[in-house]
């Protein structure tokens, strides 16, 4: 029945094209086979030695991430999953309509093809912990700053809040406590909070910290074990709820780790490589075994 | 509409030949005492008018609206604006480039064209200055509260602290925080050495106890004689020396902003000249939005001539070309440097969702202000009061366009959205504009708007003292 009203839907995303931009790189079985380099093509990144400065130099670890387009069905598990281990506040729809959800890692949607029939591409965005991260020179107080472990950390407490980091923020994975979102009052919310994530007040920025707090707890006990931690020991939260595994994480300067050697695939890209950013996250192309007969 | 009170005094003057149409810069037949009778007038003898109260009592109005909105920022959060994700920066950094722009008219007015010994710069540098300084303050607010805890901005400033921490100073925010307090600081030092004769003047002339105690103690015991004058002239030339830097520094700082940002539509090495221009562009165009009244209402034609007025519009046509320039080669750019980034960006403004204000702006900004090439509209008041106006409204479009149209769509199309202004926005820009207003009304009214000893070099009887 038509009623000629409108509704206004409070949606985390209203553009679902690519613009070629290559977010989702996708080849057929056969593309890829006679030629691997396929996912890179027009998306080459600029040389390293582009730049006067020296590399950041990573003496224990250095984190990474992998995230395999191919096996994302879209089902953000992820999502919730590092909602409950961050704390992220639940900000409700007229604060979604105004486009200030707080997820720290979301599933990008994006279609292609016909109207009638498109084809549906999953991807799921977490910081990608820039090596050339354009949020850390533009901060004016250094609350967000490169570890010596590759991640790009937030210091919520050295935030005042310009926005600045976010705007340029080619990624748009920084969100920003717009109002008090936190309820601090409310005992039985108390109960709900993971204890060893700071909850954030309003008016400063926050992001994916990598699951921050379980690298260090792992840290910590491989050091009283006089151990390097083990590849595979730490699993950030988006990873451990994910259902197909199409998340990993771990330590790139070990060459054994999965995430290394995931990220030494051919089918390895960065997302918007061409801006130099040197992201840490990297995805994994989608490469689909079409059956020629039915073309699905 | 000269005010009935403006003519209290004798006026040398017959009412037909009040500087129209003259090029002179200050009407004939002015003496050294008609020029400080009727500029001092105003702020120790007329009666003051009701529509001075009216116009006060509305600024007023508005700037308490900005207290309040203020206050209720600081209670609540940004988030009382429309500002989200991907648009951080919206109204709150528009209003700070537009006003901060502004000022710029001001102290090129009163830096670089006294240094050129442009005598025309001479009755309209003391308001221009005012209007600097009012301007900057209301810039101010804005970097200032746009923060999500303005109580910690100050930590943007580097000072010695128990924390051991400084600021990042790779951060263009930084250097805007050096760029603008220096801006601040110079502008009100000029504009208070530049006060100190007059100031004596309405001591000397005070009826009242009150007025002679005031005005006394901010003439910081001037008393006119020759080693009070040189060192004044020392002091003057040194702070306009320090001051024509600043016209263009401050926009340039302002506009690294953008231009060190990797925002495409931002990332432009065209943005200091650019913005430079546009401020001055602005700049002018607000002092003749505000002396246009300003000369009508206290009957100041004497001494803000038509050929002031030309003159500004002149300025105004050449920035604004400049401006113009700005805009072709930001879309040529766009298109020739063939990134794709970049050239989406330029289309997305011309065509997108925010592409009437996109053509709002570049007819405001370059097609209208074409009529300036005319020497008729040139020298048509109204004409001329309108087209400030528009090219005000176009400047403030401008730096929306830029900050908003740049933000909102950038590099992942899943991260696109839409900025929409809420009450809480309108109400701060318009309680700046209430701020600003206000100010300027308690100006006119307590402070020598025009320059009076300036003004008196500019009548025959000093320049007969100068060829002897």
């Amino acid at each position: 029945m038509a009623t000629g009203d409108t509704y206004s839907l409070a949606c985390t995303q209203y553009h679902h094209l690519m613009e070629g931009r290559g977010m989702v790189r996708v080849a057929t079985r056969d593309e890829f086979v006679k030629d691997p380099t396929i996912v890179h093509k027009g998306f080459e990144a600029p040389p390293r030695t582009l730049t006067l400065y020296p590399d950041f130099k990573y003496d224990g670890y250095k984190w990474g991430m992998a995230i395999d387009v191919n096996s994302c069905i879209g089902c953000n598990a992820c999502v919730v999953g590092c909602q409950s281990e961050n704390n992220i506040p639940v900000i409700g729809k007229e604060q979604v309509l105004r486009g200030r959800e707080m997820h720290w890692i979301r599933v990008d949607t994006y279609y292609s093809g016909e109207t009638q029939d498109p084809e549906t591409y999953f991807q799921p965005v977490p910081c990608m912990q820039c090596e050339n991260a354009p949020c850390e020179v533009v901060c004016p107080v250094g609350a967000t700053v490169h570890s010596h472990e590759g991640l790009n950390d937030m210091v919520y407490n050295r935030c005042v809040g310009t926005r600045y980091c976010s705007n340029n923020c080619p990624y748009k994975v920084r969100r920003f406590n717009y109002l008090l979102y936190q309820d601090f009052d409310t005992p039985s919310l108390k109960l709900g909070r993971n204890p060893d994530v700071t909850v954030r007040s309003r008016g400063v920025m926050e992001k994916c910290t990598y699951c921050v707090q379980r690298i260090n707890a792992a840290k910590i006990d491989s050091e009283k074990a006089g151990r390097k931690i083990a590849d595979g020991e730490i699993k950030t939260a988006c990873q451990q709820t994910c259902p197909a595994d199409a998340i990993v994480f771990g330590d790139l300067n070990d060459p054994k780790s999965r995430v290394a050697q995931l990220q030494a695939e051919e089918r390895n890209y960065s997302i918007l490589a061409d801006l130099n950013t040197r992201p840490r996250t990297t995805y994994l192309a989608a490469v689909r075994n079409v059956n020629p007969e039915i073309g699905e | 509409m000269p005010d009935q009170h403006a003519h209290d005094y004798e006026d040398p003057l017959a009412a037909g030949n009040i500087g129209m149409g003259s090029s002179d810069v200050i009407a004939p037949g002015h003496t050294f005492g008609s020029v400080t009778d009727k500029i001092s007038s105003i702020v120790l003898t007329q009666r003051t008018s009701i529509g001075w109260y009216l116009g006060f009592l509305t600024a007023g109005s508005l700037a308490i609206l900005l207290l309040i909105s203020l206050a209720y920022l600081s209670v609540k959060g940004i988030g009382i604006w429309g500002n989200n994700i991907p648009v951080g920066w919206a109204f709150d950094i528009t209003n700070f480039v537009w006003w901060i722009g502004i000022g710029h008219a001001g102290t090129l007015i009163s830096a670089i064209l006294l240094l050129l010994k442009q005598s025309w710069r001479t009755s309209i540098n003391r308001f221009a200055e005012a209007m600097t300084l009012f301007a900057v303050a209301c810039a101010g607010i804005f970097p200032l509260f746009h923060t999500g805890r303005p109580w910690l901005a100050y930590w943007l400033l580097p000072y010695p602290n128990t924390m051991g921490v400084w600021p990042q100073f790779r951060s263009p925010l930084v250097w805007d925080v050096f760029a603008v307090s220096t801006y601040a600081t110079v502008s009100a030092l000029f504009w208070f050495v530049g006060l100190v004769p007059d100031l004596a003047t309405l001591r000397d002339r005070s009826q009242s106890r009150a007025g002679r105690m005031i005005y006394g103690m901010l003439a910081l015991g001037w008393r006119g004689s020759a080693r009070h004058w040189y060192r004044y002239e020392t002091a003057y030339l040194l702070l306009a020396g320090i001051a024509t830097p600043l016209v263009v520094s401050v926009h340039t700082v302002v506009s690294f902003d953008f231009a060190i940002a990797i925002v495409p539509g931002w990332h432009t090495t065209i943005f200091p000249p650019y913005f430079v221009a546009g401020a001055i562009y602005s700049g002018f165009a607000m002092v003749l939005t505000l002396a246009i009244p300003i000369r009508a209402v206290y009957g100041l034609q004497d001494f803000i001539t038509l050929r002031h007025l030309q003159n500004m519009a002149k300025v105004m046509l050449v920035t604004g070309l400049i401006v113009a320039y700005g805009y072709t080669v930001e879309a040529f750019i766009a298109w020739y440097g063939g990134n794709a980034y970049e050239g989406f960006m330029i289309w997305n403004r011309m065509t997108g969702p925010y592409a009437p204000f996109y053509w709002a702006l570049i007819t405001c900004n370059v097609i209208v202000p074409q009529v300036l090439w005319f020497r008729r509209v040139r020298t048509n008041v109204a004409a001329l009061f309108m087209l400030s106006l528009i090219v005000n409204v176009g400047m403030w479009l401008e730096r929306f366009i830029i900050i908003v149209t740049s933000l909102h769509r950038d590099f992942m199309p899943s991260a696109w959205g839409l900025y929409r202004a809420t009450f809480w926005d309108y109400s701060t820009f318009i309680g700046t504009i209430g701020l600003f207003l206000t100010l300027l009304f308690l100006f006119v009214r307590f402070l020598p708007m025009i320059s009076i000893f300036e003004m008196r070099t500019l009548v025959p009887e000093a320049k007969v003292e100068h060829e002897i």
